[in-house]
């Protein structure tokens, strides 16, 4: 089983070759049909394996990586996982050929293919990892993916700003979910999600299982910009509309989704659980599609919507986690359908929503406006593009014969059966269900109905517009085309997809389950007349009253006020914290060297002293240490005596050769204390420095005396003597510390062990070698530093770039 | 004006092949005796400073037409790299490895991947010091 990490590797190492491979392509062809190859190819691999997967096998491959620390690269193909891959790179293949219509050559598509390639490698690996630590890593490369896209065209001030918001938000997901799989680790002792799966009894207990639950639906609702976190969705509506079709509607706003279904066997048992997955689902449910009627963007509009049906594929997955709690039995039908619904509604939204994004794409390319009070009448200019907003349109809305329609009866049907159920207290509440499900599902319906409306009926207002409007090239229509035929496909072949694709993955979701075929219900389009029916007729008359009478209730959305939104909280927050870390930062940060020395000393004076009289090892035991010799006395007091003349000093030149005294005194003592190493490493260093020193000597200006406050110089110097106090004191009270390892143990072995007799050596080059290979690279750092310090300065008038 | 460094440009041209000579066999000698990467690259780092101190930096990068950023770099892929080696072999990250051989006319002699990282080292060094003093007495 290659395939499946040959999968996440491929787009990997594409993204590596595109900036080699851009030179020589571009003159060839649109670097979009190179990309083009790799979701194909890798669609056609994954989609080899769904016959046996149907069939109830699953494939497991290893690959050790940091296996001291539970850590492996554990690919796991299953039927959920697989369902993710083929809309990632299904999908990923018909926005790739999109976009090659959609993105001129002029842009700088290298760095475009780039980030998708990386998207695309980043979100396999979310949905194909069985590892919570190597799935966490592609989470948050997917969150770094998106970022990047959002931003692409970086020089739009508010493209800039919806990347950093959605980066913000999925990433402080991502860290709480972080912690949250770090208690899951505590509770089960494994890293690994089938492992946690199969000792789910044992984990149920640990006191750590709640906040473990609450910390990783944190992670998935920030990802599927979930109600309050959905503010992020329509501000990444700034990316090109490639990306939003692909990872704001397809792919990566399901990862949240995915973990929901992918822990929904770990805590799908839990009250809160429950509560908290259809609860939020269903609020942003109603938000999302109340809010989608008010825009006048096409694509904010869409972004909305998008929210809005994540929330119902989310309260969907929280209506089915209750057939965990009941079990394998006869009557659990009802719930796993749920979970049924929204496996089929997940990928319903994927078709319909990636056709309109494709559609708006058209609009806004070939008119050159996605606003639509600018827009209409354009169904005579554009017949194609026209026809596939009308089946995504009506398939979002929920009609007949579009896939959409199936999966709205099924949602219907869940929340209908979920009122009669007896634990969690949802007896109480569980009315509510069924109302709001409806009440959303009628602004959907208004919605859906804006977004055809006012684009394609009505009069056509050429003034308004900046291009003559026309159809879009074949080219453009190919992919929402094919989406719209698996629209209308789906609607008349449900069962298919119900059988290959659909049912494997309700054996992931259901793992305790010994079979799944009765848990699946028959799809069929036409039950007779029931109250799932009757609601839907019910959503399209009032939906469409409520439609014509717009204009007469729209002024009802002015009551909220702009200031209590989400949004502006978010602002606040931001600008809160921002300027307060800027107040932190200015008030010690002042740009005199001598502050900072002041800092440096106090805390290590603070902290080596605190510690050595804290742990009782200030002990000075004079009695074993060697004689002093008359002649050390001498150069001690050579060496007190430049210090101390430093201090007075009134030229930099005499300071700078006192300090030079003072290195060469150190280096003598090493000579006499037979440490050639460090006497030879003391004298080049002292040579160089000096050196150094005359060059720097040109650009410094004349030493001033000092002009600050008499206390101001009491107290420096007061800090002073400590720091040299702490280290004399402390040098004479490590003679005798005994409490680490002594090294002489280096000097015995390093022979034998390293080959070498210079201990000093061995010590750096193989004992602790590793940390000398760190010391090279931060000294390169340091060197590129000063390079780029004095080499790269800003030129004034570049200085400010920004707008 | 121009100093007459007359006398510091003759000591420095015998000097120098004996500051070089010097970091080489300090570089060698790290094994067994005082010396190693850090102390033998800081040496050679100190002749090409007095190099550039004695004549002016056009004529020094004529006999030595080296980038020294790059230079640092290839000290740090060396230092890495030899870390990094050891995993192609199987065993843990920065495991060394030596070997003594009987060569012929010199005797036994060790070989050991230390040398390799230790080059890495003096190499940074030589690259660092040498970027450090440039760039500053190059600045305007």
């Amino acid at each position: 089983m290659v395939t499946v990490l040959f999968a996440i590797l491929l787009p990997f190492v594409c993204a590596a070759l595109i900036p080699l491979l851009y030179r020589r392509l571009r003159r060839m062809a649109h670097l979009g049909w190179f990309v083009l190859s790799v979701p194909i190819i890798l669609f056609i691999l994954l989609a080899r394996y769904i016959p046996q997967i149907a069939e109830g096998k699953t494939f497991i491959d290893t690959y050790e990586w940091i296996p001291s620390f539970n850590i492996n690269f554990t690919t796991y193909l299953d039927g959920l996982s697989i369902i993710f891959g083929l809309l990632i790179t299904g999908v990923g293949s018909l926005v790739i050929l999109y976009s090659i219509f959609y993105l001129s050559t002029k842009e700088s598509l290298h760095h475009f293919y780039c980030y998708l390639l990386l998207f695309m490698g980043a979100m396999l690996g979310v949905v194909f990892s069985d590892n919570l630590m190597v799935l966490y890593t592609f989470w948050e490369l997917t969150s770094v993916s998106s970022f990047l896209l959002i931003a692409f065209w970086h020089h739009r001030k508010a493209s800039r700003a919806g990347a950093r918001k959605a980066m913000t938000i999925t990433v402080f997901g991502g860290l709480s979910m972080l912690a949250g799989f770090l208690m899951l680790y505590v509770a089960s002792g494994t890293f690994s999600i089938r492992d946690i799966v199969s000792n789910v009894e044992m984990i149920r207990e640990h006191t750590l299982f709640v906040p473990a639950l609450l910390l990783i639906l944190v992670g998935a609702f920030t990802k599927s910009a979930q109600f309050p976190f959905h503010i992020w969705l329509p501000d990444a509506m700034e990316a090109p509309t490639p990306v939003s079709a692909y990872l704001h509607s397809a792919t990566m706003v399901k990862a949240g989704i995915y973990i929901v279904a992918r822990f929904s066997p770990v805590f799908g048992g839990e009250p809160v659980w429950f509560w908290l997955v259809s609860g939020i689902g269903l609020v942003t449910l109603f938000w999302g599609s109340f809010n989608a009627v008010r825009q006048t963007d096409l694509k904010a509009l869409l972004a909305f919507s998008t929210v809005s049906q994540l929330g119902l594929i989310m309260s969907l997955f929280g209506l089915g986690s209750v057939g965990h709690y009941f079990g394998y039995a006869e009557s659990s039908i009802i719930y796993t359908q749920a979970s049924f619904a929204a496996l089929f509604h997940l990928i319903n939204h994927s078709t319909f929503k990636g056709a309109l994004f494709m559609m708006v794409g058209i609009v806004d390319h070939e008119v050159g406006t996605r606003d639509i009070r600018r827009l209409g009448g354009l169904m005579a200019l554009m017949p194609v593009t026209f026809t596939i907003a009308v089946i995504g349109g009506f398939s979002m809305a929920g009609l007949p014969p579009f896939n959409g329609f199936l999966s709205k009866e099924m949602f219907f049907a869940a929340v209908l059966a979920i009122r009669e159920v007896e634990v969690f207290s949802i007896d109480t509440w569980g009315i509510l269900f069924p109302v709001v499900a409806w009440v959303a599902s009628i602004f959907t319906f208004v919605y859906s109905m804006i977004l055809i409306g006012h684009t394609f009926f009505g009069k056509l207002q050429p003034y308004k517009l900046d291009k003559k409007p026309h159809e879009a090239p074949i080219g453009m229509l190919i992919s929402p085309i094919v989406l719209c035929l698996l629209v209308v496909t789906i609607f008349f072949f449900p069962n298919v997809l119900g059988h290959y694709i659909l049912q494997p993955a309700m054996a992931s979701i259901y793992p305790t389950f010994p079979t799944v075929s009765e848990l699946t219900p028959h799809i069929s389009a036409w039950h007779g007349v029931n109250t799932e029916l009757l609601m839907t007729l019910g959503v399209i008359i009032i939906g469409f009253v409520l439609f014509k009478t717009l204009k007469s209730w729209k002024p009802l959305y002015r009551v909220f006020s702009q200031n209590f939104t989400f949004n502006s909280y978010y602002n606040h927050l931001i600008n809160f914290s921002e300027k307060g870390s800027m107040k932190l930062t200015n008030r010690y940060m002042s740009g005199n060297l001598t502050h900072y020395f002041v800092y440096i000393y106090v805390f290590f004076v603070a902290l080596i002293a605190g510690y050595f009289i804290w742990s009782d090892a200030m002990v000075f035991e004079f009695a074993k240490d060697s004689p002093v010799e008359s002649y050390e006395l001498v150069l001690v007091f050579v060496m007190m005596f430049a210090a101390i003349w430093m201090v007075f000093a009134k030229g930099r030149i005499t300071a700078m050769l006192l300090n030079g005294v003072l290195g060469y005194s150190i280096a003598f003592f090493f000579v006499i204390f037979r440490a050639p190493d460090l006497a030879l490493t003391q004298l080049v260093v002292e040579s160089v420095t000096t050196a150094l020193f005359l060059l720097c000597f040109k650009y410094l200006p004349d030493l001033l005396p000092e002009n600050s406050r008499m206390r101001v110089k009491w107290a420096n110097a007061i800090i002073a003597i400590f720091a040299g106090a702490t280290v004399t004191l402390v040098g004479l009270a490590v003679v005798h510390y005994d409490r680490f390892e002594t090294v002489a143990l280096y000097f015995n072995d390093a022979y034998d062990l390293a080959g070498g007799s210079n201990i000093v050596n061995t010590i750096l080059g193989d004992f602790r070698a590793f940390d000398t290979m760190l010391e090279v690279v931060v000294l390169l750092i340091a060197g590129l530093g000063v390079y780029t310090l004095t080499k790269l300065k800003p030129r004034k008038e570049e200085a400010d770039h920004e707008n | 004006m121009k100093i007459n460094d007359v006398i510091l440009r003759t000591i420095t041209k015998a000097i120098v092949f004996i500051i070089l000579t010097l970091g080489v066999y300090l570089f060698f000698a790290g094994h067994h005796a005082p010396g190693g990467g850090f102390i033998g690259g800081l040496v050679l780092a100190s002749a090409i400073v007095l190099l550039y101190l004695a004549y002016d930096i056009e004529t020094v990068h004529k006999g030595m037409p080296f980038d020294f950023k790059k230079v640092a770099a290839l000290g740090v892929l060396l230092a890495t790299g030899t870390a990094i080696g050891s995993l192609f072999f199987d065993v843990p990250f920065l495991t060394q490895t030596y070997e003594y051989v009987n060569v012929p006319v010199f005797g036994k002699m060790g070989f050991s991947t230390v040398t390799i990282f230790e080059a890495g080292v003096a190499l940074t060094v030589v690259g660092v010091v040498v970027t450090i003093i440039l760039s500053i007495s190059e600045d305007e």
